[in-house]
């Protein structure tokens, strides 16, 4: 089996970057990556870059344009799309090119540029990740969705929307001291509960913001880490993916992501792992429940649970999940947060050692994309 | 935009969307709204045949949206749930003003009722919502 | 000859109401003084998501509940409104559409201020005679503009009623006859959004001369008496003038009591006389007659005779009565009546 690690991280503070443009946020992330990665741009032979939607900002065709501007050229370069989780595609495509023997050194990213688009425009486009024909024309949104299952758990499994809250409140606590979230301020149950309800029963402070962002990483193969002496490489253990129905209505139960499901057990088998070995996991809570459901679908408890277990702070205690605040506090600039998840799994590792887990949801749960990554396969 | 100005996409949806007509699968006696062109449980063995919905059922999930998308802001806030037909499948819709408190559980009925429209200059999408049964 | 009349009806009232006195209090008026001039109490009003196209598909498939026919031998399908919600292409299709009629389709929008509806149930009933078609389906329906501030305020409600015409029916059409002259009483401008009236002069020389001179012109022609009727429906722009009129014509109060929606619902427009027959015939006995004459600005009046068969008795439980529209109501106030009537600019 050939391994692969992450040699390189870099990304952009996330936020209403209202002074940058697409382009220069997603040179900014490539070039911090092959900096912290200590090699030269020109040693990189593929370029993957997961970008959710051209609405936001027109601009389609952004891997060509990322490689352009970054000197990069002429590259293959290919832009990934798997709504939410394009950024996590995007690394899973680099992973496997790599595996595949075609290349040695790829860099893999996300960027996202959500404040272009004013208004009621951003809901429309972020609903595109939906089903257009049977929930899109309906006026259905996808904090409207995100509620609908979270409407379904409370009744379900009697999940109370004080658990959801706290998720939200863990989620800001850990941002504080992350200088790249876009949300740096602590927050109380009351704050989420006392903020207007988007979709009910889901409050403004269940969801995560409209941010801008750009997220790179570099990935190299074993021969590679050892002919460039990399010190700190964090290898890839287990990759999964796996897609379900895109319209909720479609699926068989609402209180439980399949996708999830199925790309957990691949990456579990893969990497020979268990939930349990987890020590850091970064989740994907583009809603308060979503984690929720994000904690019960990858095993770290039993379905239905997963209110309970934040409730009883295990995401703080059992394995530290979501400890540098989440998609709700470092923000969620869509195409890119896969890849920032892969970063602050790799940022733990190389402080603290151990094995993290990334899950990155697109849409209401379509796709799932899950990587773990460790400081030594041989574990 | 996606839901925006497109004529042919509203109009090949025209008899589904305002009369619930779906289909089922003759083989395995599954059915399916909206209608799917094969049986995904037994794909080309399926026997697909057309079938109007009754529009009853019952309240499976919902939520309020104060924060609405394009085309339908005017009309906020609003009720979507998905429903439970009565033949079974699961789907999604707005629930027209409820003139008791709406729960999961609650019967429904299906009703014919303005969508959207793209502007005042716009086409006019009708279709399907649902109202909770007195 | 077989029979031809109402095999099926069905109608549709919004559950939405507003009050006189709540128009009344924006304007400054005497709420109560208004009440009582113009006999209405409150009028309904359309939800953001309904209008003429709703209104009548709703109207319609109760009409088919009553009439238990399968909806693909209406062959013909034909719409009165003021408020068709475009103006060149037709409500027709999209109603025939959302009921399943069958696609060999005589269809065209009717317009003749609020007598369209009756005027497509005679084109349907000829074309029924004329063996053209199998069944028609006629409809009045209307969302009605008025100016706010203006008289019309008060009244311009949103309702509508459907009937399929054929064969076999729970009333015959006996007979009917119109009478039109060019008096515009009341009238809209393509793309003015609200309709403008000539006051007073919408009475006597407007609606009586002509509700007057189609029903004495059709008594005439048939030779019927008042006296042969058990219910008399007339168009209700206010809860005035139809007493009136039926005063004029010599009939007694009581009989026109029961069509008298207007009330609690104000004047539906296309929808208003046809309301009043389906409030009507949810209480009509076999063997008993109704006179129907509708009236329409511009200006005209469509007057009908009905005999009620046996069949009405099955039929008319197989959907919901006018009444049950009427009292299933909730009020809003002016500000929410302005948002869903979509004069916000947002």
């Amino acid at each position: 089996m050939k391994h692969v690690a992450v040699i390189g991280v870099g990304q952009t503070k996330f936020g209403e970057l209202w002074e940058r443009s697409l382009r220069s946020i997603s040179l900014e992330a490539g070039i911090r990556a092959i900096e912290d990665a200590g090699i030269e741009g020109r040693e990189i032979q593929a370029l993957y870059i997961g970008n959710m939607s051209g609405m936001f900002t027109g601009q389609e065709h952004l891997s060509a344009l990322a490689a352009d501007m970054s000197g990069l050229n002429p590259i293959p370069t290919v832009r990934c799309e798997v709504a939410c989780a394009s950024a996590a595609a995007a690394f899973r495509q680099a992973y496997l090119s790599l595996l595949s023997g075609q290349y040695d050194i790829i860099m893999a990213a996300g960027a996202e540029k959500m404040t272009d688009l004013m208004g009621s425009g951003v809901l429309t486009t972020l609903m595109g990740a939906g089903d257009q024909e049977w929930e899109g024309s309906f006026g259905v949104t996808f904090a409207g969705l995100y509620a609908l299952m979270a409407r379904r758990h409370m009744h379900e499994y009697g999940t109370t929307q004080e658990q959801m809250a706290l998720v939200s409140v863990n989620n800001h606590k850990n941002a504080v001291n992350n200088e790249y979230a876009q949300f740096r301020f602590p927050i109380s149950v009351d704050d989420v509960l006392n903020s207007p309800i988007i979709a009910s029963p889901l409050h403004l402070l269940d969801c995560s913001p409209i941010t801008d962002g750009a997220a790179a990483v570099i990935m190299a193969t074993e021969d590679a880490v050892k002919k460039l002496k990399i010190e700190n490489p964090v290898w890839i253990l287990g990759s999964g993916q796996a897609s379900g129905q895109l319209a909720l209505h479609d699926r068989e139960s609402l209180t439980k992501i399949d996708s999830t499901i199925v790309a957990a057990k691949q990456a579990y088998e893969q990497s020979n792992l268990k939930p349990d070995d987890i020590n850091y996991a970064e989740v994907h809570d583009c809603f308060s429940i979503n984690e929720i459901l994000a904690i019960e679908d990858l095993g770290f408890c039993k379905k239905g649970e997963g209110g309970k277990f934040v409730e009883d702070d295990k995401i703080n205690t059992e394995i530290k999940i979501n400890s540098t605040g989440g998609l709700k506090a470092i923000g969620h600039p869509v195409g890119a947060t896969g890849i920032r998840q892969i970063i602050d799994i790799v940022r733990n590792i190389r402080d603290r050692g151990g094995i993290g887990l990334a899950q990155n949801i697109g849409g209401s749960g379509a796709t799932c994309v899950v990587n773990i990554l460790g400081d030594n396969y041989a574990k | 935009m996606p839901n925006k100005s497109s004529i042919p996409l509203s109009w090949r949806l025209n008899k589904s969307i305002y009369r619930l007509v779906g289909n089922k699968c003759k083989r395995c006696g599954t059915f399916f709204f909206p209608s799917r062109d094969i049986c995904p449980k037994c794909r080309r063995k399926g026997d697909i045949e057309e079938v109007v919905f009754s529009g009853e059922g019952e309240v499976y999930s919902y939520t309020m949206i104060n924060v609405a998308p394009k085309g339908f802001e005017q009309q906020t806030p609003y009720l979507i749930g998905i429903i439970k037909l009565k033949e079974g499948p699961l789907i999604t819709g707005q629930i027209v003003r409820p003139n008791n408190n709406i729960e999961i559980g609650k019967k429904v009925y299906a009703v014919f009722r303005k969508l959207t429209e793209d502007s005042k200059s716009g086409i006019i999408k009708y279709g399907f919502k649902f109202k909770i049964k007195d | 000859m077989t029979d031809i009349g109402i095999v099926g009806y069905g109608c549709y009232i919004p559950r939405l109401r507003i009050r006189v006195e709540e128009i009344a209090r924006i304007w400054g008026a005497d709420g109560k003084n208004i009440k009582n001039s113009l006999g209405v109490e409150e009028k309904s009003v359309p939800d953001i998501d309904e209008d003429t196209v709703t209104i009548a598909v709703e109207a319609s498939k109760n009409a088919l509940k009553r009439a238990r026919i399968n909806p693909r031998n209406i062959e013909a399908v034909f719409i009165g409104s003021e408020s068709h919600p475009y103006v060149v292409n037709p409500s027709g299709t999209i109603v025939a559409e959302a009921i399943g009629v069958s696609n060999n389709l005589f269809c065209a929008d009717l317009e003749f201020a609020c007598k369209a509806g009756t005027a497509g149930m005679q084109i349907c009933y000829a074309m029924v005679k004329a063996g053209m078609i199998k069944y028609g389906l006629a409809i009045g329906s209307d969302t009605a503009q008025g100016r706010p501030g203006d008289a019309l305020e008060y009244t311009a409600a949103a309702g509508g009623a459907a009937f399929i015409i054929g064969n076999n029916p729970l009333a015959i059409i006996e007979d009917t006859l119109s009478f039109a002259t060019d008096t515009p009483d009341f009238f809209r401008r393509e793309g003015e959004p609200y309709p403008k009236h000539a006051g007073r002069f919408t009475g006597e020389p407007a609606y009586f001369r002509h509700v007057v001179t189609a029903t004495t012109n059709f008594l005439k022609k048939t030779g019927l008496k008042q006296d042969d009727f058990d219910y008399i429906v007339f168009h209700m722009p206010n809860g005035k003038f139809p007493l009136k009129a039926a005063k004029k014509l010599g009939f007694p109060p009581e009989k026109i009591k029961q069509s008298l929606v207007v009330k609690k619902i104000g004047n539906t427009y296309s929808g208003s006389s046809l309301l009043g027959l389906s409030n009507v015939l949810d209480v009509a006995k076999p063997n008993e007659r109704i006179l129907l004459t509708s009236y329409g600005s511009g200006a005209g009046s469509d007057c009908f005779s009905f005999l009620v068969t046996d069949a009405i008795e099955e039929r008319r439980c197989s959907a919901p009565r006018t009444r049950e529209y009427i009292e299933n109501k909730e009020y809003v106030d002016y500000g929410l009546y302005v948002k869903l009537k979509g004069k916000l600019k947002l």
